[in-house]
């Protein structure tokens, strides 16, 4: 029995990181919202581990909140331990890491949509789509209710025709025993769209009081507090340690000779699953020479005595899983409250998307997350929030926000994703970012704020503090560049006491500043400025000045592509029709239907002959119609 | 494992390529009197001021001008080349872009110097009919002639497969590939340590980054070297004869020029009173120096002096010595010795059918480990000695004359250039006491430039070594 659920502006299927991202975003840009899912008391849920952040993914949360979005402010009030990592290097590496505390995490979370405006959060699970010429209308739901909508964004995660599988046992689930999305996937395909299956996996989790943490390296958080929100002012000062210890000889000799009871060898898994994110099993076979592997236990929260076992995921039988845990130093006798496991589940292939995130099919229709082919809370948050927002723009009637590779890992991703499509769970990592000194941890505001106040998530408040920062830091770095710092007592004082030469003439501050060993602390010492600036700015006058000449070069190679990036290309061009391209450029590019020609040129088996054509090609166009309309 | 050529080649690329800078000699090669060298693209002039040496930098004269002064190689702030540097400003251009033209007067072999210092500097050669398309692209040259740039293009791009294949099978191809392995591990290693901060793989020092960087900016130099031979194959191997007078010089040069056929004679040029002559021994091409003032005058030492002859000697890459037998050894005869002292040097004894006076044992003494050749150049004895002496010289080392494998195209060699600095940039942050992650943006710019020369750029490469190299993971 079917019956009319209700109107709205945005409908979003799902509530896990990407979910609440593209829900939170699009009802506050103003669009009416409605957020679908399986499960109410899943809302951001964290199947795997209880983490946010790291290397490029920290960034990306960084991101997220510059240009309005929760997960930064969601972890800063709910994590157990924050950690800069990468301090030793450069900053363009520096990223921020907190463990979750990921019971609070989800009831923050949902706590923050249920008291957000043009938000109503509701238990259903969408069975299929309505469909009008290609446009999308609405949702129906397995109870019948039909919703009407102008956007739908789907962010089922692993939910698409889940299939748990621990030892010999599969059966269809979400994770940890969710319920799974069936016939949504089954519908996907019957429009048409092209689906592909991979696999990730989880460890088991262990009672905390039976961890003998002697045996184990502590690790604990920063003294430093530390948020990922630009706006947070509270900081948790109480943090729990996470623990670290390895496997040995006796575990590997266990997994070996269980081999033939795991599903992985077994060929009964049949998704692809991710390098980066292997189960133990896979990494003992594969680097059978290594002697032992790390392990670090994880708290899963404050209130509860689970912990994560990271390094331990696997889809070896129960009984195994017990055995291996207890080889482990420091977990002799420890009691495992949930088996680890392997999941199966569908993604849609990416390359089926605009760089929007709308699918090329069905007008209106977004998919961010794991459905698009990632792995990671972060990646799935920052699809969410570009999915929700060009959700929210278009049924404004406004254009799509599209972030290219020089300006944020978002970028990257997205890029990457639509571009060249993914054989396996895509993890961001530093080194697919070309620009990675220009997406640093510590400037995400100065790249996207702008972005965020223009569309409307960031508040002007928020926007005018900004504009002061950056506005200080511009000053600094002229004042800087504009002082001699003389030879004095105190300059030669001040420089030996960081083990730095003392200058022998009067020298430029910003020159001074670029000594490695020189931080911005002494010289503020030697030229103090008329008003003492915050460590953010401080911080920035620091990188900025320092690295000048690094950030220079990268922003040349960025001025360089640029001329490609303005080079668009018809949505609907039809690349048969042109002769001088290479058959398998033809093919690719009908595929991926590039939208500028420097994206057309990052497909992969399209050559710079190629796109020499391409541009001939659009350039007699140009000529022709303005021939034509002479 | 095979590797799909074309695959590769597919992938190669840097995107920016159509719209970065592009020079290359625009007039015809041969006898011309000018030479021009056409630059285009935004760095145009940037290029031209960090080379050209005039009353005002380029980007301060006007455009549509034409100025004279000096091309220099910025490192050595040696003149190169007299010139006219002709600055267009865009829009009103060929391309629509940014130009200089530098009109050069010193013959082929400057004018390619010149070519290189712009191309060192950042521009890339650019493809036959480069300039037609881009003007087309700009918007500059009307429908009709957009079919033929396509032709061009495709015809361009089906030659550039051919050559790459025959490169990518070559030796210089395995040669970079080694360098790339090289570099590989490393890059990797500094990845992972960045992505995964806590897995405990080795933190790579900037020690290490020094070391490989050493390692490879030593084979570039190996491989541009061969750049050099690849150069001499095409323009000749610079050759001096130097000697008193009535040694012989003469005679030398004619059973040279004679014995083998010249490939380019007299190509005068108009700001210089130096004139050349090509020949080819034993496959070796010559080009032999300031042969005007051995024909007129015999008397190269006592007209022009010492220094003067120490500044032909200091041009040329080949010197041919030449004694006088029958005489007792002169000042003049230990300061030639003197002066191209550390040159690639023939010592030739003439004049042997006179009796000894000469002392051989200082001869040999100055002569150290060089050829010392015995020639009777009017009875034509000792002149195959000659010649076998060059062959060997100039196929020396470890390259054999049947595997030569040659750097010899302009885009390799830029792109080799651009990777030696890529590395030194590197080995400077590496002193400068730059963060690891900063070193290595240089490291992998050179790991990539050396990817361009072979048609493997390929950025996925990395993650796979990454994920293959270290077992990663949760």
């Amino acid at each position: 029995m079917s019956f009319h659920g209700g109107d709205f502006d945005v409908i979003v299927i799902g509530a896990g990181h990407a979910g609440v991202e593209a829900g939170l975003a699009s009802a506050r840009m103003g669009a009416n919202t409605l957020m679908l899912t399986l499960n109410l008391d899943a809302v951001a849920y964290m199947p795997c581990n209880p983490s946010v952040g790291g290397p490029a993914k920290g960034i990306v949360v960084r991101e997220i909140d510059a240009l309005g979005g929760e997960m930064a402010k969601n972890i800063d009030k709910t994590h157990i331990q924050m950690r800069m990592l990468n301090t030793g290097k450069g900053p363009a590496v520096r990223a921020l890491r907190a463990q979750a505390d990921k019971f609070l995490y989800q009831h923050e979370m949902k706590k923050t949509i249920e008291e957000t405006d043009n938000l109503l959060l509701r238990q259903g699970m969408v069975e299929r789509l309505i469909v009008e010429n290609n446009e999308i209308r609405g949702v129906v739901t397995q109870t019948g209710a039909e919703y009407y909508s102008k956007a739908v964004v789907i962010t089922t995660g692993t939910y698409l025709r889940g299939k748990v599988i621990i030892g010999d046992l599969a059966y269809e689930s979400g994770p940890n025993n969710q319920q799974p999305s069936v016939n949504l996937s089954y519908h996907l395909q019957e429009l048409g769209f092209e689906m592909v299956r991979f696999k990730t996996g989880t460890p088991p989790r262990v009672n905390s009081q039976t961890i003998d943490y002697t045996k184990t390296e502590i690790q604990p958080g920063d003294d430093i507090p530390r948020a990922f929100s630009y706006e947070t002012t509270k900081f948790i000062t109480d943090q729990l340690p996470c623990w670290l210890t390895y496997t040995n000889e006796e575990t590997h000799q266990l997994i070996n000779n269980n081999l033939d009871r795991s599903p992985m060898y077994s060929g009964m898994i049949e998704g692809t699953g991710p390098r980066y994110c292997p189960s133990i099993e896979d990494k003992i076979v594969r680097f059978n020479d290594k002697p032992r592997h790390q392990i670090f236990l994880e708290p899963e929260g404050r209130n509860t005595q689970e912990v994560y076992v990271q390094g331990l995921s696997t889809s070896l039988p129960e009984d195994v899983q017990h055995k291996i845990l207890r080889t482990v130093p420091g977990l002799e006798n420890v009691r495992m409250m949930r088996a680890g496991y392997a999941i199966e589940y569908d993604s849609i292939v990416p390359t089926q998307l605009w760089p929007s995130l709308e699918t090329k099919k069905i007008s209106g229709l977004f998919t961010a997350g794991q459905i698009n082919g990632t792995s990671g809370y972060e990646e799935a948050a920052g699809q969410g929030m570009m999915a929700g927002i060009n959700a929210a723009r278009k049924v404004q009637g406004k254009e799509a926000i599209i972030l290219n590779r020089s300006e944020a890992y978002i970028g990257v991703l997205i890029d990457d994703l639509i571009t060249k499509g993914t054989n396996e769970p895509y993890r961001l990592l530093t080194s697919r970012a070309e620009y990675r000194l220009l997406l640093r941890h510590d400037n995400a505001d100065l790249r996207l704020t702008e972005i965020g106040h223009d569309i409307g998530l960031i508040s002007l408040e928020r926007y005018e503090n900004f504009i002061n920062k950056k506005a200080l830091i511009d000053e600094e770095i002229q004042r800087l560049k504009q002082t001699m710092i003389k030879v004095t007592e105190e300059s030669k004082t001040v420089l030996e006491s960081i083990g730095s030469t003392p200058i022998k003439e009067a020298i430029n501050a910003a020159l001074l500043l670029k000594r490695p060993e020189v931080t911005y602390e002494q010289v503020e010492k030697l030229t103090p400025p008329d008003k003492r600036l915050d460590s953010e700015v401080a911080e920035q006058v620091e990188i900025q000045i320092k690295y000048e000449g690094y950030i220079a070069k990268q922003l040349e190679q960025v001025e360089k592509l640029k001329k490609m990036e303005t080079k668009k290309i018809p949505e609907n061009l039809d690349y048969n029709a042109i002769t001088g391209l290479a058959t398998e450029a033809k093919q690719k590019l009908t595929k991926v239907r590039p939208l500028s020609v420097a994206q057309a040129s990052r497909v992969s088996g399209v050559n710079p002959a190629d796109v020499s054509v391409l541009l001939v090609y659009l350039e007699q166009g140009r000529l022709k119609r303005t021939e034509n309309t002479k | 494992m095979k590797i799909d050529v074309k695959e590769r080649i597919s992938k190669r690329g840097d995107p920016g390529m159509e719209f970065d800078t592009i020079a290359a000699i625009s007039t015809p090669m041969g006898e011309g009197a000018i030479a021009i060298i056409r630059v285009s693209g935004n760095d145009a002039l940037h290029i031209g001021d960090k080379l050209y040496r005039g009353k005002k930098r380029l980007c301060e004269v006007e455009t549509h001008s034409i100025n004279y002064g000096h091309i220099v190689d910025p490192e050595t702030e040696e003149r190169v080349e007299e010139v006219m540097v002709s600055v267009l400003l865009a829009p009103r251009t060929f391309t629509k872009e940014n130009m200089i033209e530098i009109n050069c007067h010193g013959g082929i072999v400057s004018v390619n110097r010149v070519l290189q210092l712009v191309l060192k500097e950042g521009a890339r050669l650019a493809e036959p009919g480069e300039f037609t398309k881009r003007a087309f692209l700009n918007g500059r040259i009307d429908l009709s002639q957009a079919e033929s740039v396509m032709d061009l293009i495709r015809a361009k791009s089906d030659r550039a497969l051919n050559v790459a294949m025959s490169q990518l099978e070559g030796k210089l191809s395995k040669r970079i590939q080694k360098l790339r392995r090289e570099l590989l591990e490393t890059v990797a290693h500094v990845e992972v340590n960045i992505d995964y901060p806590e897995y405990d793989a080795e933190e790579i020092t900037v020690n290490i980054l020094m070391e490989k960087a050493e390692i490879v900016q030593n084979g570039i130099n190996r491989l541009l070297q061969t750049a050099e031979q690849g150069k001499i194959l095409r323009e000749g191997l610079s050759t001096v004869i130097i000697g008193r007078p009535n040694v012989g010089k003469s005679s030398l040069l004619n059973s040279l020029v004679h014995d083998n056929k010249a490939i380019v004679t007299d190509i005068p040029g108009t700001t210089r009173d130096v004139i050349e002559e090509y020949v080819n021994v034993r496959g070796v091409p010559l080009r032999l120096l300031d042969t005007a003032g051995i024909r007129e005058t015999e008397d190269i030492v006592e007209k022009l002096g010492v220094e003067k002859s120490r500044k032909v000697v200091s041009k040329a890459e080949l010197v041919l010595l030449v004694l006088n037998y029958n005489e007792e050894l002169t000042t003049s005869d230990e300061e030639l010795f003197e002066i191209s002292q550390g040159s690639d040097r023939i010592i030739i004894i003439n004049k042997t059918d006179l009796p000894e006076k000469i002392d051989m044992k200082r001869v040999k003494m100055l002569a150290g480990n060089q050829f010392i050749i015995s020639t009777s150049l009017v009875n034509d004895e000792g002149v195959d000695e000659l010649e076998e002496a060059i062959k060997q010289l100039f196929f020396s080392g470890e390259i054999e004359s049947e595997d030569l494998t040659y750097v010899s195209n302009s885009r390799h060699i830029a792109l080799l250039n651009q990777a030696k600095k890529a590395v030194d940039d590197a080995m400077n942050a590496i002193n400068e006491g730059m963060p690891v992650d900063m070193v290595q943006i240089d490291i992998t710019r050179a790991w990539e430039l050396l990817g361009e020369v072979i048609g493997d750029s390929v950025h996925e490469s990395l993650i796979d070594q990454l994920f293959s190299q270290f077992c990663l993971g949760k």
